[in-house]
């Protein structure tokens, strides 16, 4: 069944409020950045300005189609860059006036690759996200290794512990990764692209290990894809960006309309609604 | 899971100063005058209890006068090219950096030739116009190689490159042109060699050395987060900023600190962490004094054999490091890839 539609991308953003009484974990108002060369010459890259909230446990996606300002929305939210305009606060607190160590004992951010210059075994790179939460020269307490296997067995690597970072498979590789992060205990889990390495059934599983995390954890987790119906099955949340704008902020269900993701995609897109209220999307003329 | 513990680094420490020692030891023994190892066991006891009046007067010539302060030389210089090539391979992340890759040891070798060139028997001139050379370079290239007022590890290396060969040409150019001045003493600091003593008091070296290499050890395990890439390191919690300057500027001046006293020594500088890293794992906390005692060793052996295997000819240093070195480095690697 295709939703109608209702309006294209020039519609005006449209966002869901979240209901009163919950306060939400993170909270982007107005936010937006610029990225320029150099200092004195014009912006290359504009995210113009976004906002939406997102409470405890749930699990949001950021959609759109490539150079559409996931990315540098993720870069914001992690703190790394401060917003040109607006704010992102994390828990009432500004996320660019954390100081940085605080910073990253509330959010982490997994990145798609990790490059190691030398060979590591797994459980060291796990520990390094205790690095947050370390003393002088920051040597690892018996507390941070147990903090450090949890995270491994959540993620399904212990088994693979004590091997070499770079004899992991692409899967492997993505389970540690996340468990460096879970290692930093976070609040905010921010993952940039996670199921871009992976065949169907590693994103499946993925995915629903991060549901998981979100509801057992109480995390809230941000997550950049490019999967659409995957986000839809797992998602509570959607932000729907295009070309530098954040069009479209609510459920897979209120976001998912076909003419809106046929113009930000630029693909024929048939949007069909599944038993339980999660939409589909499905190239048109493809059944 | 067994984490690297304060006490398994003292534990390295300590048995790699019980190499040091016999190292020093074999070395105060070889030589043209041969000492017991009973006798210089008992010299440098005397020595650090002070009762000079119990060391023989041959020995206090030619133990602590001669042949301690060349190996105290060497310790240092080996010390300090080794915590530098540990130090730039992780701020440059690339494992082939050694400490001279920044141009800093030219930026020495041409204040050096300089000052042979203008006061050949200035004493000490020689070693200051060394370090400001080196100082000199390694402001220069700090400039080039900032990218959006950050230090930026590609930018720097190519800043660093470029400025060592510039300064190389230069060098060449007053070594062709200049007919007449003492060549032996211009190779000296492209080839490096311990048997110039130096002239600056080595207390103050050795006060520059613990400097430089403290606080190198004080950013170690944000060092082991900047191999893993700068932003993972910047997202974890560390001032990537704030540590790439400290490196920077205490490998530098290491760099420095070793080529104003003995010239450019090659290969310790990168061999020396690489072998560390087979033996002891890449951990920076581990890595960095393991690297301090392992240079000093390579150096303290090198030079012994560079004055004793085709006595009285000495060769330099350098030349021993490096041909030594390849070998080594080549055997460990194929071992390592298995």
């Amino acid at each position: 069944m295709s939703t109608p539609a209702q309006g294209g991308a020039s519609v005006a953003p449209h966002v869901t409020p979240i209901a009163a009484g919950d306060a939400p974990r993170i909270k982007v108002e107005q936010a937006s950045y610029a990225y320029a060369a150099t200092d004195r010459s014009a912006p290359k890259f504009t995210l113009g300005p976004a906002s939406f909230e997102a409470r405890q446990r749930e699990l949001v996606a950021i959609l759109g189609p490539n150079a559409s300002g996931k990315s540098t929305l993720l870069t914001l939210l992690a703190g790394l860059a401060k917003p040109l305009s607006g704010r992102i606060e994390i828990d009432g607190i500004e996320v660019s006036k954390l100081d940085i160590r605080t910073r990253a004992q509330r959010i982490a951010l997994v990145q798609q690759e990790s490059e190691l210059l030398f060979p590591l075994r797994v459980w060291e790179y796990v520990l390094q996200g205790r690095y947050p939460y370390g003393r002088r020269l920051r040597f690892e307490s018996d507390e941070d290794c147990l903090l450090a296997g949890n995270a491994l067995a959540q993620v399904g690597a212990d088994a693979f512990r004590d091997r070499w970072m770079d004899q992991l498979s692409g899967g492997e590789k993505q389970r540690v990764i996340l468990a460096r992060a879970l290692a930093q205990r976070p609040s905010l889990l921010l993952l940039d692209e996670p199921t871009q390495h992976l065949d169907i059934g590693g994103k499946v599983e993925l995915l629903r290990r991060l549901r998981k995390l979100a509801d057992e954890n109480r995390y809230t987790v941000l997550v950049v894809t490019h999967e659409l119906n995957l986000a839809a099955e797992f998602c509570d949340r959607i932000v729907l960006l295009h070309k530098g704008k954040c069009l479209r902020v609510g459920t897979p269900a209120e976001v998912y309309e076909r003419d809106l993701l046929g113009e930000v995609f630029e693909a024929p897109l048939e949007v069909e609604m599944r038993p339980g209220g999660r939409p589909r999307v499905i190239l048109r003329g493809s059944h | 899971m067994r984490p690297l513990t304060p006490r398994r680094v003292f534990a390295i420490c300590l048995a790699l100063c019980a190499v040091l020692f016999v190292a020093v030891v074999i070395s105060l023994r070889m030589g043209a005058y041969p000492v017991s190892v009973r006798d210089i066991v008992m010299t440098l006891v005397n020595a650090t209890l002070r009762r000079w009046s119990e060391i023989p007067p041959d020995f206090q010539s030619i133990v602590l006068n001669i042949r301690l302060p060349r190996i105290l030389l060497g310790i240092l210089v080996g010390a300090s090219l080794s915590t530098a090539g540990a130090g730039f391979q992780a701020l440059l992340r690339n494992p082939l950096a050694d400490p001279y890759v920044l141009g800093v040891s030219s930026g020495a070798a041409l204040g050096a030739i300089l000052s042979l060139l203008a006061a050949p028997h200035a004493p000490g001139l020689i070693q200051a116009a060394a370090f400001a050379g080196a100082i000199a370079t390694i402001a220069a290239v700090y400039f080039l190689g900032r990218r959006g007022g950050q230090l930026d590890s590609g930018t720097l290396l190519l800043a660093g490159i470029i400025t060592a060969s510039f300064l190389s040409a230069l060098i060449m150019f007053l070594m062709t042109t200049l007919p007449g001045r003492d060549v032996r003493g211009m190779a000296f600091w492209l080839m490096g060699d311990l048997t110039s003593p130096s002239s600056v008091d080595l207390k103050w070296l050795y006060f520059l050395l613990v400097i430089a290499v403290g606080s190198i050890y004080t950013t170690s395990s944000d060092l082991n987060l900047i191999l893993t890439g700068e932003q993972e390191a910047r997202h974890l919690g560390v001032n990537v900023h704030r540590v790439k300057l400290v490196v920077y500027v205490a490998a530098s001046v290491l760099t420095g600190l070793a080529v104003s006293v003995s010239g450019a020594m090659g290969y310790v500088g990168l061999l020396v962490p690489h072998v560390m890293r087979m033996m002891f794992g890449t951990d920076y906390r581990v890595l960095i004094p393991a690297s301090a005692l392992g240079g000093a060793i390579l150096v303290v052996v090198a030079d012994t054999l560079a004055r004793t295997v085709v006595a009285p000819i000495e060769l330099p240093v350098g030349a021993i490091t490096a041909l030594a070195g390849a070998p080594v480095f080549i055997y460990l690697m194929r071992r390592r890839v298995r």
